[in-house]
């Protein structure tokens, strides 16, 4: 009988265990105090210096987490296991965290750097009047290529350049249901945000016909291989081709004229912050003229911040195809939050355009 | 008394099932039950049923068969062999040990290995033959998976060969049998327990692959794991999810059953 209590018994202390490592890893985040703010960004999307600074300049300690996919981030908020101050959701984000309650109102008035961000990039439809958000770094969905790999008139100002037959096995796209169907939809001139059946299985069987130009559908991994040569021609945004030509001097982007996705990453404070007024003090630091300059010297993505714009080096914020010009700029379109019947059609789509490319 | 002991003795081993098994199971079966409201439906079920989730069954299976396959053709016969040397317990340590490292590291070592300016390309291009992207192929997917599964076969099919009585083999030598006679009616006979479980350890695993579909073979195989990843993550349609899982279990109940080990038979 011995072994067998011990046995019972070693199963009952392995579940107390359980239960206590799952209580206190929920309990462990929400002691907030006034002098810790805990952030929670995309990784690389920060100067590390000026968190130091901002500790420095305030007194109140930044403890930084990241996250590498949106819906990852809002589960984590949604269970409410830690106490994030600040985190960083894209667009359509932003809308299904309102939707479901789980963001504070931002107080504007503990802002003030606020006036610094450039009008055109406040009060858009996802947050309208900026009640929960404040854009951080935008960007659009474009194409990377390497012009040493592929033929010469291929400048990809159309998205029709993609299905060049010369470029057979040579494209590479981002696993994301959004980007691809956006852009089978951008190159019939249509939303991305169409919610029409119709239209989005005429993006599909346009994207199959893409097929034999297609080499892969991957992630992160293609930075390294543009980076190297390996791969010509890459669906991806305009944040990591900047990474990109920054390793590789060859590669060029381009947004087609038809027109493509505008995001925002933004600012919000979570439902589980503990140190709101910590929150609102980091926010109004990282936007700063200056801070904001040299956040945006590190990071290299679009500013929406126009003090710091001012304060950059001309070159970079004239370069078009990160900063386009007003006309294109009309051609883009945010995501909208198609709620999740309509994310998983886009989906199910997607998934048949991937098991048709081989 | 004998009887009591043997059946409370059982009590802490069903504690154990009922908490890690069963209920994970029944919480998957409830998930798959639920649509995107929460209510209760079986559409996701009737979703499966669509050419699209029935074909990409089949693309998994052959997939799995294919690894499977592969593994086995290349395990046994290196089983066998190891057996035969003089430090067994060393060689077949040399081959467990790169499955202690982490299989994502391992997929990522590929990715450089196969790569355009990679070590594979270089000794082709000695050959005068060109440079190829051996990435986001077949072959690429499938080598990676048969390199991966390799020693997950070698070591039930080893232990059985391990513990096969020589003087067996030298009866059946004295009483005339070729060296293939006795390798197909005495050996292979004796071992099959070793490599049907070397087979569910390759096959169950390789039906849910997913990492390395996209990693090795750029999404170009979609396997029911991919589709069970994707369900999670990114349409948060947790029912349809748990619904693909659901078939997944079905399929491997019924590979166990169909690889398990019969009770009556044994030698």
């Amino acid at each position: 009988m011995k072994p067998l209590i011990q046995a019972t018994i070693a199963i009952i202390i392995v579940c107390a265990l359980l239960l206590f490592a799952a209580n206190r890893l929920e309990t462990a985040g929400s002691q907030g105090s006034k002098d810790t703010i805990t952030v929670y960004n995309w990784g690389e999307y920060i100067d590390p210096s000026l968190i130091d600074q901002f500790t420095e300049e305030t007194g109140i300690q930044v403890i930084y987490e990241t996250f590498d996919s949106n819906e990852a981030m809002m589960t984590k908020v949604e269970q409410g296991g830690s106490a994030y101050d600040v985190a960083v959701p894209s667009e359509y984000m932003v809308q299904m965290m309102i939707e479901k309650d789980l963001l504070i109102p931002l107080d504007h008035s503990k802002i003030p750097n606020l006036k610094n961000i450039d009008p055109y990039f406040l009060d858009l439809a996802f947050d309208p009047k900026n009640k929960y958000s404040i854009p951080y770094f935008w960007g659009t969905v474009g194409i990377v290529y390497n012009p040493n790999l592929i033929d010469d008139h291929l400048t990809f100002t159309t998205w029709e350049d993609l299905w060049d037959p010369s470029l057979k096995d040579k494209v590479f796209l981002v696993d994301g249901a959004r980007e691809v169907m956006g852009m089978g939809l951008n190159s019939l001139g249509e939303s991305l945000n169409s919610k029409d059946d119709e239209l989005l299985k005429k993006a599909t069987d346009k994207l199959i016909t893409l097929s034999p130009n297609i080499k892969a559908i991957i992630g992160d991994e293609i930075t390294p291989l543009m980076i190297n040569n390996e791969a010509a021609v890459a669906l991806t945004w305009s944040g990591q081709a900047a990474d990109m030509m920054w390793e590789n001097e060859e590669l060029d982007f381009a947004v087609p004229k038809e027109g493509s996705n505008l995001w925002f990453d933004n600012f919000v404070i979570p439902k589980t912050a503990a140190n709101i007024d910590g929150a609102h003090a980091f926010i109004n630091f990282m936007l700063d003229a200056e801070i904001s300059a040299q956040n945006n010297d590190y990071v290299g993505y679009s500013t929406p911040n126009a003090a710091a714009m001012a304060l950059m080096d001309p070159e970079v914020i004239e370069d078009e195809r990160f900063y386009p010009g007003e006309d294109l700029r009309d051609k883009l379109e945010v995501y909208e939050n198609l709620g999740l019947k309509w994310l998983g059609k886009y989906n199910e789509y997607f998934l048949k355009f991937k098991m048709s490319i081989r | 008394m004998t009887n009591r002991v043997s059946k409370g003795s059982l009590f802490p081993y069903c504690l154990w099932i009922l908490l890690f098994v069963i209920a994970p199971i029944a919480l998957i079966v409830y998930y798959s039950l639920l649509d995107l409201e929460g209510k209760f439906t079986l559409s996701n079920y009737q979703s499966f049923f669509s050419p699209a989730y029935i074909k990409m069954t089949f693309t998994s299976f052959w997939y799995a068969f294919l690894i499977t396959f592969f593994t086995l053709v290349i395990s046994y016969p290196t089983a066998y062999l190891l057996t035969k040397t003089k430090h067994k317990h060393l060689w077949l340590m040399l081959i467990i040990i790169p499955s202690w490292i982490n299989l994502l590291l391992k997929t990522y070592a590929f990715i450089g290995i196969f790569g355009l300016y990679g070590p594979i390309n270089a000794v082709v291009e000695v050959f005068g033959i060109e440079p190829k992207q051996i990435l986001f192929t077949d072959f690429s997917f499938i080598f990676v998976s048969v390199y991966i599964f390799i020693p997950f076969m070698i070591i039930p099919i080893f232990n059985s060969l391990d513990k096969l009585n020589p003087t067996l083999i030298y009866a059946a030598r004295d009483l005339g049998a070729s060296s293939f006679t006795t390798f197909r009616r005495v050996v292979f006979p004796l071992t099959i327990d070793g490599v049907k479980s070397g087979i569910q350890v390759t096959f169950i695993p390789a039906l849910s692959l997913f990492m390395i579909t996209r990693l090795i073979a750029g999404n170009q195989v979609i396997t029911l794991g991919t589709a069970i990843e994707q369900q999670f993550l990114v349409s948060q349609n947790w029912g349809m999810g748990s619904t693909i899982a659901v078939f997944l279990i079905i399929i491997m109940i019924i590979i166990m059953l169909v690889t398990g080990q019969r009770k009556g038979g044994r030698a």
